[in-house]
């Protein structure tokens, strides 16, 4: 259930703006990527790239390859919606949908793309909800809204709907940004967990979390102000907080940089 | 180093002044209103009886007591229920085209520049259209439904602006969190953005048909005027509470002025209660009832 991602020289436009510029990198199934970089030297839009989100922005294009187990995801038949479901998100801001319940947040992919059983509905919530570690706080009011919970938990609620539609891939935007040090390391123990079944991939600010629970790194930086963004170096994570081979990794890791 | 500052004397003048100015124009927005309320209720209410919301003025002589609205009555919730099975799909459709498919474009924009030009159609004008081209030229016969396609033309462009004034304020997050998901647009759109702008475009709705329901020119024209029943819409003429005001109104007895009063404050009471009946639906679908 967990699938590779290989992506060659890859560019992302927002109208004529180019945010970023050939970038090629293997992802590896069963293992978590870790994205780190300067505020806007587009590892968000990178990331939108790799599940056909980045062209949901009017005016937003890609040139280049994206394989998912060899396949191209911008192929001209692959159709966007299909891609999605095989490739989840969980955004920088948690983002419940306010006229659901808990229950129906977590039902909310299986309900919108078709026909499923109460029953089969039932399990897969719960078991989406145990796998977000959110289970033991919300069973007992599964039909309050979901807007009516607290950050980390309205977070791990979204974690527990992108893994509810079983996808092979899932990519995360700076989950931990708004959430407390509690809330991080149970959404950091959860991403340990899921990586057995999933490819994950998570952009964060935070150097520590990098280090702490990604096998390989991936740094991003603009060539230079007002260039498209790059892939300055990827490596093993144990590597790149060591000893990385470009000097501007270890001036970003080390806090000595601009 | 700044110190504290106090709030000069000045200030907390100007601060009173313009309070009280506040204060004022509150009260002057207030006084036409309370005082309309005061005088429909004032005078409605001895009409205000069994007969007139049952009877029609079938019958009636000129100078004789009795007689009541529920032809008008009938007529004016059929014609707009009709006006607004017309105008809801329509106007809701374009409202999501502009803000989901539009992208501002070329198309969007000529929508959006017809939909402000409709805004501005005065009434009269209304009604006389659907009497041109429907009664005159196709040569239908006046009828409810011809006063419907009247005031469908002016809830079109209250629908239009109101719904996509609440669909552009669904955030795009919510979107992009269903498309994530997997969830086709047209499903997203179906099944995420009008739930979450559900009780906005309810509200801007039954603003449409307060606004519509107390219009007479536009009938005047094309429901033509009757003084009995007529529970069909789509054949011969109809009445409507509005009509039945001016036309009470128009007499000189003083048993035709109460019944004009009633029938305002009938109107009225008919708008508050689609209003209070939208607020239940908007409550009963809100996320926070279940809280
Ligand atoms: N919707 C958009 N429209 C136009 N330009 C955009 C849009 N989103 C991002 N950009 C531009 O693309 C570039 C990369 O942005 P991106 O959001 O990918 O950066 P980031 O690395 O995720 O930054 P951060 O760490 O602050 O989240 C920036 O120059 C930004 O201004
Ligand atoms: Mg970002």
């Amino acid at each position: 259930m967990s699938k590779q991602i290989q992506v060659s020289g890859l560019d992302a436009y927002y109208g004529s703006h180019k945010a970023i510029e050939d970038v090629s990198m293997t992802i590896e199934p069963r293992s978590i990527t870790a994205f780190i970089g300067p505020s806007g030297c587009g590892k968000s839009t990178f990331l939108r790239t790799l599940n056909r989100m980045h062209e949901v922005i009017p005016g937003a294009r890609v040139d280049g390859k994206v394989l998912l187990d060899g396949e191209d995801l911008y192929a001209g038949t692959v159709e966007p919606v299909s891609v999605r479901r095989m490739i989840g998100m969980v955004f920088q801001r948690p983002n419940p949908f306010p006229t659901m319940s808990i229950y129906e947040n977590v039902a909310a992919g299986l309900r919108l793309n078709g026909r499923v059983s109460k029953a089969q509905t039932d399990a897969i919530v719960e078991e989406s909800l145990k796998g977000a570690n959110l289970w033991n706080e919300v069973k007992d009011r599964l039909n309050k809204p979901g807007a009516g919970l607290s950050g980390g938990q309205q977070q791990r609620l979204c974690i527990a709907r992108a893994i509810a539609v079983k996808p092979q891939v899932l990519l995360m935007d700076e989950p931990c940004s708004a959430l407390d040090p509690i809330s991080t390391l149970a959404i950091e123990d959860l991403m340990a967990k899921l990586k057995d079944e999933f490819t994950i991939v998570i952009v964060t600010h935070n150097m520590q979390q990098a280090a702490r629970v990604s096998d390989r790194t991936a740094f991003f930086n603009l060539a230079e102000q007002g260039k498209p963004g790059k892939v300055i170096e990827m490596d093993e994570t144990s590597r790149m907080f060591t000893n990385p081979s470009e000097k501007a990794t270890e001036d970003y890791i080390t806090g000595r940089f601009g | 180093m700044t110190a504290i500052q106090h709030i000069s004397t000045s200030r907390r003048i100007k601060d009173r002044v313009v309070q009280g100015l506040v204060y004022l124009a509150f009260a002057l927005a207030v006084v036409p209103l309370v005082s309309v309320l005061w005088l429909v209720i004032s005078n409605g209410m001895s009409r205000f009886d069994v007969e007139f919301l049952t009877h029609s003025m079938n019958g009636i002589g000129a100078r004789d007591v009795g007689g009541g609205a529920y032809h008008a009555i009938v007529g004016t919730l059929e014609q707009v229920l009709l006006a607004s099975v017309i105008s809801v799909p329509i106007g809701l459709f374009t409202a999501i085209y502009l803000v989901e498919y539009g992208n501002n474009g070329r198309l969007s924009r000529a929508i959006s520049f017809f939909v402000d030009v409709m805004t501005g159609v005065p009434s009269v004008v209304a009604g006389l259209f659907v009497l041109a081209f429907w009664i005159l030229f196709l040569g239908f016969s006046y009828s409810g439904w011809a006063g419907a396609l009247a005031l469908s033309i002016l809830m079109m462009p209250t629908v239009v602006r109101s719904a996509e004034e609440m669909l552009r304020l669904v955030p795009v997050d919510l979107r992009e969190a269903s498309y994530a998901l997997g969830v086709p647009k047209w499903r997203t759109i179906l099944r995420v953005v009008l739930p979450t702008a559900f009780t906005g475009i309810v509200t801007g709705v039954m603003l449409a048909v307060a606004r519509v329901a107390g219009e007479t020119a536009p009938l005047l024209m094309t429901v033509f005027f009757t003084n009995s029943i007529n529970n069909d819409p789509f054949t011969g003429p109809q009445m409507g509470l509005p009509l039945f005001v001016f036309d009470q109104a128009a007499r000189p007895n003083d048993t035709a002025v109460d019944r004009a009063w009633t029938g305002a404050l009938t109107l009225i009471l008919i708008v508050m209660l689609l209003n209070l009946v939208a607020r239940l639906i908007a409550w009963w679908r809100s996320p926070a009832r279940g809280r």
